[in-house]
């Protein structure tokens, strides 16, 4: 019989290198997580940094001046990206929601799983591959870049978020809801349009805004869509400015004025994001709470 | 038409029921109304075709004029009306692989730290961070990427790298800055975010058995994660080809970072090009036909590559989740 805490050296020894591979596998765990976020805070910090000294109204009431001469700002390029973002939601929100709720009201059937598989497909297009169809669809035929061709290359890539995102609220939806609606005497289309798509509502309207969020950042699709512009224009059927292309063209010039606002620009961009996604966050809530 | 005015307009014996006509007429409205949504929905499936299709048409010539060998081919002079697509395809296939070792071990531990160590409130505040990495558009990072990451490659990592690691052909050549090891770095925090809360889904979607039958074994917290990674690991394989799928696919922030030439180098300090920068870059330039379509070609290219990895990833995510839950959301 072995005396009282024997314990033979071997197992103790591995118990020590254990217990130091468990102290090392955690703390890289703690380490990754910091790594991921570092880069996140500097961003965030450069932005403020760099982006700070030129923003102000001005930034958001005045046109881009020409090279050399200080000042200046994006009003053009603001503006013509809440356009091309409105009338991108304006062609994938319609679609978007009514597949949606066709997915998760009527969803059994073969079409649904095409479609189902056809929105996933679509969420992983790359932009730009999106940018070069646009072009081929709307450019080529009108014979000319417009803010209605960059308003449909983001409409396409707002519909697969809105599409699944819809269909997953709509779901969410209690059974008995619809129940009881049929019981009441109201026909399908009754349920869905008074009880079943108002229940989902904060839903639909977060999930737009999500896509909506996502495709105000987006410049690839627009590179050779909506083009750009550095004059004042509205015309839908003319190239427009949005911040994004603004930001590019401006960060790839040798100017320092440009860089700077440039980052002014990104600055702008990143606020306008983190906006819509706060509101998101906000209506989230409230549905959580609700 | 509306439901009360139909129950008006019936006959008041019949006003408890609705009569034949009434109730035809909402069968009527219940068929148009799915008809519609169905519309709807087909119009999705139409744009994805119209996708493909503008894409092929567009590539047609080039593919026809210049056949297998645009994509072994690594000359690109525009001038002389030779495209070869090689060095797009390797600077898409290298920068994406980069990004993806480097974020897949920081994703996977992230989520690890998310799921098994971290205390409730600080788990919810680092996801949302990470939520928030995820939201910061292309462009912003490629900004970043030029005045912020380069002047520090440039002066710090890469000198570093080639006085220590020069042996290696990787990291042999001069400290640009501006590269495939910019665009990696980039790429690697931009599809971080995907990795990390697909991982965790897959995490918290294991039986936490698993965990408790380690622990009851005596297994210390690494090795009861070990064992909660030994069952997720085609989920997390998924995670990581969604992860590629994504690095392949991105442009600004690439387009800004990697310098854009089309030369294949073996060392990462060098500058490249992947496929959507180059389309970023010529494709509002390109005069010519032939040119227009060899974009075109490579636009098609890449977006066959990437429908193919996404259709990997997704078979590998459903294989460990279960056909119950969705990635849709996540990715």
């Amino acid at each position: 019989m072995p005396p009282e805490n024997f314990t033979p050296l071997a197992s103790r020894g591995r118990g020590l290198r254990r217990r130091a591979v468990n102290a090392a596998a955690i703390g890289a765990c703690v380490l990754a997580a910091a790594l991921i976020l570092l880069p996140l805070a500097l961003i965030v910090w450069h932005l403020l940094a760099k982006g700070l000294p030129a923003f102000g109204p001005a930034f958001f009431l005045h046109m881009p001046k020409p090279v050399g001469e200080p000042g200046g700002g994006m009003a053009n390029a603001i503006v013509g990206t809440l356009i091309l973002v409105g009338l991108g939601a304006l062609i994938a929100v319609p679609v978007g929601v009514g597949t949606g709720v066709y997915l998760a009201e009527y969803g059994g059937g073969r079409l649904s799983a095409i479609v189902r598989y056809t929105a996933d497909l679509l969420a992983g297009v790359p932009s730009i591959v999106v940018g070069v169809a646009a072009y081929g669809l709307v450019v080529m035929p009108m014979g000319r870049f417009s803010a209605i061709a960059g308003g449909v290359a983001l409409g396409i890539l707002m519909l697969p978020t809105i599409v699944r995102s819809t269909e997953e609220v709509v779901r969410l939806v209690p059974q008995s809801y619809r129940h009881a609606a049929l019981a009441l005497g109201a026909p399908r289309w009754r349920v869905l349009q008074s009880v079943v798509v108002p229940a989902a509502w904060s839903g639909i309207v977060t999930a737009i805004m999500l896509a909506v969020a996502r495709a105000a950042g987006e410049t690839a699709p627009l590179l050779f869509t909506a083009l750009g512009n550095r004059f004042w224009s509205l015309a839908l059927d003319q190239p427009m400015a949005s911040l994004p292309v603004f930001i590019f063209d401006y960060a790839r010039a040798p100017y320092d004025d440009w860089n700077r606002q440039a980052w002014t620009g990104a600055l702008v961009l990143l606020l306008l994001v983190a906006v819509v996604s706060a509101l998101m966050r906000l209506t989230t809530r409230r549905i959580a709470g609700h | 038409m509306s439901g009360s005015a139909t129950v008006a307009a019936s006959p008041p014996g019949a006003a408890t029921r609705p009569s034949v006509a009434v109730r035809a007429r909402q069968a009527w409205a219940d068929r148009a109304c799915h008809g519609l949504l169905a519309a709807l929905a087909a119009l999705v499936f139409a744009v994805a075709v119209l996708i493909l299709y503008e894409t092929t048409r567009g590539a047609g010539p080039a593919i026809s004029a210049l056949g297998w060998g645009f994509l072994t081919s690594t000359s690109w002079d525009p001038v002389a009306e030779r495209f070869g697509a090689l060095p797009y395809l390797y600077g898409t296939i290298v920068s994406a692989t980069l990004a993806l070792s480097l974020a897949l071990p920081l994703g996977i531990g992230t989520a690890v730290f998310l799921v098994e160590l971290a205390p409730r409130r600080i788990g919810e505040a680092v996801a949302f961070l990470v939520e928030l990495l995820a939201a910061i558009p292309s462009i912003v990072y490629g900004i970043w990427g030029v005045f912020v990451l380069a002047p520090w490659l440039r002066s710090a990592l890469e000198p570093w790298l080639i006085a220590h690691l020069g042996f290696l052909p990787l990291f042999q050549g001069f400290p640009f800055g501006i590269g495939m090891l910019n665009a990696g770095i980039v790429l690697a925090v931009m599809v971080s975010p995907t990795i990390i809360s697909l991982s965790r889904e897959i995490l918290l979607s294991l039986p936490g058995s698993l965990r408790e039958a380690a622990f009851a074994m005596g297994a210390t917290r690494a090795e009861a994660i070990a064992v909660m990674l030994d069952g997720a690991r085609p989920g997390l394989l998924g995670a990581a080809i969604l992860g590629l799928g994504r690095a392949l696919g991105e442009t600004m922030a690439v387009t800004m970072v990697i310098g854009n030439t089309n030369r294949i180098s073996p060392s990462l300090l060098a500058p490249g090009a992947t496929m959507a920068s180059v389309i970023a870059n010529e494709f509002t330039e390109a005069t010519g036909k032939l040119y227009l379509s060899a974009l075109t070609e490579i636009a098609l290219v890449l977006f066959a590559l990437t429908i193919v990895v996404n259709a990997l990833a997704r078979l590998l995510v459903r294989m460990t989740m279960g056909a119950r839950r969705d990635i849709a959301g996540a990715a």
